[in-house]
């Protein structure tokens, strides 16, 4: 979103005709015509002094006058281009063309992303960008949400909160992932930012209702506060209660992890009074009945999370139940349906007036069948997102396929998430989806089965594929038709998918496979590797041949060593590298530590764990402009 | 399930780097290939012997330490004596292998106790309260979310990580197999959690067998091990009879 910046020397405000002046004067001096040329263009809105000196603003003819460095001209154009810049890859591009322009896109720059907390200082990054008034951090990589990183490895957002209640008291958002978040932080957050609009914790953790509470009473412009998947503890605080007594500015509460009875006469009221709200997301506590009320009171919701998707204990069989379909019926404007926690699948029918303007519906945790799913899917012509558990079986995603021809995105959870699960999704439900769903750009599918087949079929119908994440939950498990490893299945995808960023493998693969990433995965950022590859040879592949590759996540695979060393060259394009269980020495680990000093390497070994031997359990390394952290726990060694 | 094979290289202990689908609690020497192990060798938390560890002076919870419970005490119990009559031992598990978030997973543990539990009681989780002493305000945990002691004693760890003093904390669970430890444990400054029970009696934690603590804790307290110690000879007795 284009935001226009003010020019930083505000106080010199010029008149009009000054400005016409100077620029005579300008064109004079410089020798260069496109800075006139901008300068001419500028809309005068900027009211910007292009007499160079900060501080002096009297005309130019004044002999004190002092010349304005050129540069300064071009800084103060720049800065009424440059802060159209969004894109932060623009942005990065545009500081690197000289210090003029890095001077300037730093002073222009308003929403700070940094993809990992300890790859810069929250020191450095304020001194650099002064004026921002976003903050989107991750800290932990994506297999600490798999119990692989022991806890209080770190990512804590104490660090960057102190100096950002110092550097931005404008700061107005702040979006974290996988941040270790404290009931303090978020105190001192809610007290140092006086504007503050919108807080998205997503997989944090650390933080409980007491911390939302000081949020919801502290941050009285709050419009958004979201947190997903993440880990709040109960502190028997009825936070809901703590949101101001007038209106709101709320647009958005998503608090469905928030796995703790709620107040809900509190939360009714709060609906009531915020008029604004668009999406809301409940928790499990909330029931089927409650849900009408609030749904009641508010209409204009465009997403909406359920609650428990079943009458409270208390309501006794028999007793009238509100007309909840009306109420779907009647909230024209919801496009984005999830919850149904504990559903009972009769009450699913309730949504069918929703369905046909439905884009996105997560049923990721509703245990229904194929039969309970086809009336609804059948509704669901708009929808471009869909998460399903595989309770709804192939059949249900031929149901899919045959309805959702918008699908841009798929996700299949397990219902039984062990490997020996009877996996009631197989290559049938992939191929049918691949052939239904053209337009299909992101898949997460979880299976027991699959076959070469199928996945070089989604290869060819699904051209516009960016992720391709499958899950063949048994480990090894070859092409259960042939027998074979699935290199063919996900070499295809590498080979024909040409806009594939993002690749997450399974099942039986060998070093071929990972050849064929190598050679054609030439727009891969993220791979995720797991029980696959026969020898290093298999890592030096990608490594040698993914010019893009940014993030590699690999867990029990055999690579050492020599792998590990192959990828020199293309470290520093990282943004991390995993590998745990794998075959790396601490020899091994070491070495890349040396040769690369901008890297932070990280090593998880364990005391006690004789067993190990010289193998180094987990390897966790990074690219960093501040060298080791020095909040690691013990069981971290830095080399 | 197949064991995967790694590449032809001589000068590799085959054994030990070997990833394979196995039990922990293989030692080194014994190189039957029945149960080999691979370097990150894991215990599933349901289904390692519920071996209660003390973690020591680190303040860190590490499931990894199943590995190192086994290992440490491959001469007592084998691994994996499940506790659990009720279904057959599953296949070990490999931590985080199907990756799928806890957030997930536990909400899928709760959909099954819960149509289990409507059935029986109608009330689908264990909520009680949890404190810790010298910490400023009390918890809440579900037992249901957690199908082992270990799962438990990781989640009060992460709860009061915050309320550590000095070099201990909301520590693991009590190794009961080591009578001695357990005598220096409880006269030290750690922690150790204790329940009541539906007697009304104080117990340590790690008495009895998983699902009978589920039902039968009313609330938690993690106390000083010294204020423990009237409630260890219970534990003695049994650290006794195994011997």
């Amino acid at each position: 979103m284009v935001i226009s910046k003010k020019p930083r020397s505000q106080n010199h405000y010029p008149n009009p005709n000054f400005m016409r002046e100077d620029r005579t004067e300008m064109s004079e001096d410089d020798d260069r015509s496109s800075p006139s040329d901008s300068v001419n263009t500028i809309d005068s809105c900027s009211n910007k002094t292009t007499s160079g000196s900060t501080s002096g603003s009297g005309p130019s003819s004044i002999p004190e006058y002092q010349a304005p460095y050129p540069d300064q001209v071009l800084e103060n154009v720049l800065e009424n281009v440059l802060c159209f810049l969004t894109s932060r890859r623009d942005r990065n591009a545009a500081s690197l063309v000289c210090r003029s322009w890095y001077r300037v896109e730093a002073l222009t720059r308003s929403d700070l992303f940094i993809g990992n907390c300890y790859a810069v200082s929250p020191r450095r990054a304020t001194s650099r960008f002064t004026r921002i008034r976003s903050v989107t951090l991750k800290g932990k990589p994506r297999f600490a949400d798999f119990n692989l990183m022991p806890p209080n490895w770190g990512a804590h957002f104490a660090p960057w909160v102190s100096a950002m209640a110092k550097a931005y008291p404008w700061l107005e958002k702040v979006h974290l992932k996988r941040m270790t978040v404290t009931d303090e932080d978020l105190a001192v957050l809610a007290e140092s930012f006086f504007g503050f609009k919108e807080l998205v914790l997503v997989c944090c953790d650390g933080f409980g209702t007491n911390g939302l509470a000081v949020v919801a009473s502290r941050c009285r412009q709050l419009r958004v506060l979201d947190l997903i998947e993440s880990e709040v503890s109960d502190d028997e605080v009825d936070w809901i209660s703590f949101f101001p007594e007038s209106a709101t500015c709320l647009e958005s509460l998503i608090f469905d992890c928030v796995d703790c009875p709620i107040n809900f006469d509190a939360l009714e009221r709060l609906v009531a009074r915020s008029l604004s709200l668009k999406k809301l997301r409940l928790n499990r506590y909330v029931s089927i009945g409650q849900l009408h009320r609030l749904m009641v009171r508010a209409p204009q919701l465009t997403h909406l999370g359920t609650g428990s998707f079943r009458p409270s204990e208390d309501v006794a069989q028999g007793e009238q139940e509100p007309d909840y379909t009306s109420a779907f019926a009647a909230s024209k404007s919801l496009v984005c349906l999830s919850g149904f926690r504990d559903i009972i699948p009769d009450y699913l029918t309730a949504i069918y007036p929703v369905c046909a303007s439905l884009t996105s519906l997560n049923l990721s945790y509703a245990n229904i069948n194929a039969e309970q799913l086809k009336p609804i899917i059948g509704n669901c012509h708009k929808l471009q997102i869909f998460w399903v558990l595989d309770s709804i079986c192939d059949e249900g995603l031929q149901a899919v396929a045959a309805t959702c021809k918008e699908l841009r995105e798929l996700r299949v959870f397990p219902i039984d998430a062990r490997e020996d699960s009877e996996g009631p999704v197989s290559e049938v439900g992939l191929q049918a989806i691949s052939e239904g769903c053209r337009k299909l750009q992101s898949i997460l599918y979880f299976c027991q089965r699959m076959t070469n087949a199928a996945v070089i079929a989604m290869s060819k119908n699904c051209p516009d594929l960016v992720v391709f994440r499958l899950c063949i939950m048994g480990r090894h498990r070859p092409d259960h038709v042939t027998g074979e490893p699935m290199d063919e299945g996900f070499g295809a995808i590498v080979m024909n998918c040409k806009k594939l960023t993002r690749l997450a493998v399974s099942g039986l693969l060998t070093d071929r496979a990972f050849n064929y990433f190598g050679r054609y995965g030439k727009t891969v950022r993220t791979l995720s590797v797991a029980f696959a590859g026969d020898s290093d040879m298999a890592l030096k592949y990608v490594l040698e041949g993914c010019p893009r590759l940014q993030k590699l996540e690999i867990r029990d695979s055999p690579f050492g060593d020599a792998a590990l060393l192959s990828g020199r060259h293309h470290y520093y394009n990282m943004r991390f590298l995993w590998m745990s269980s794998c075959k790396l020495t601490s020899g091994g680990c070491q070495q890349i530590a040396q040769e690369l000093p901008h890297l932070v390497v990280e090593v998880f070994n364990h005391e006690f764990d004789e067993d190990m031997g010289n193998f180094v359990n987990t390897l966790y390394m990074y690219r960093s402009l501040e060298g080791p952290r020095d909040d690691a726990p013990k069981f971290v060694s830095i080399l | 399930m197949a064991c995967v094979l790694g590449g032809a290289d001589g000068d590799l202990n085959y054994e030990e780097t070997e990833l394979c689908l196995g039990l922990p609690g293989g030692g080194k020497s014994e190189v039957e290939t029945t149960t080999p192990k691979a370097p990150g060798k894991r215990g599933f938390a349901e289904t390692v012997d519920l071996k209660l560890n003390l973690q020591g002076k680190d303040a860190v919870m590490d499931l990894n330490d199943n590995i190192k419970n086994a290992s440490k005490d491959k001469n007592h119990l084998p691994a994996a004596t499940v506790k659990d009559p009720a279904k057959p031992p599953a296949k070990a598990q490999v931590v985080g292998w199907p990756p799928v978030r806890c957030y997930r997973k536990n909400i899928m543990a709760q959909k099954n106790t819960s149509e289990v539990g409507e059935k029986a009681s109608g009330n689908s989780a264990a909520f009680v309260k949890v404190c810790m002493d010298g910490a400023p305000y009390l918890r809440k945990v579900d037992l249901k979310m957690y199908k082992s002691y270990q799962e438990l004693s990781d989640a009060l760890a992460k709860m009061f990580s915050s309320f550590t003093m000095g070099n201990y904390g909301a520590q693991g669970m009590i190794d009961f197999m080591n009578g001695s430890k357990l005598m220096d444990l409880l006269n030290s400054s750690e922690y150790v959690p204790t329940y009541e029970d539906k007697d009304g009696d104080w117990m340590l934690v790690g008495d009895v067998p998983w699902e009978m603590f589920v039902e039968s804790c009313k609330r938690l307290r993690i106390m000083k091990g010294s204020e423990a110690i009237g409630l260890a000879p219970r534990a003695m007795e049994k650290c006794k009879s195994r011997t």
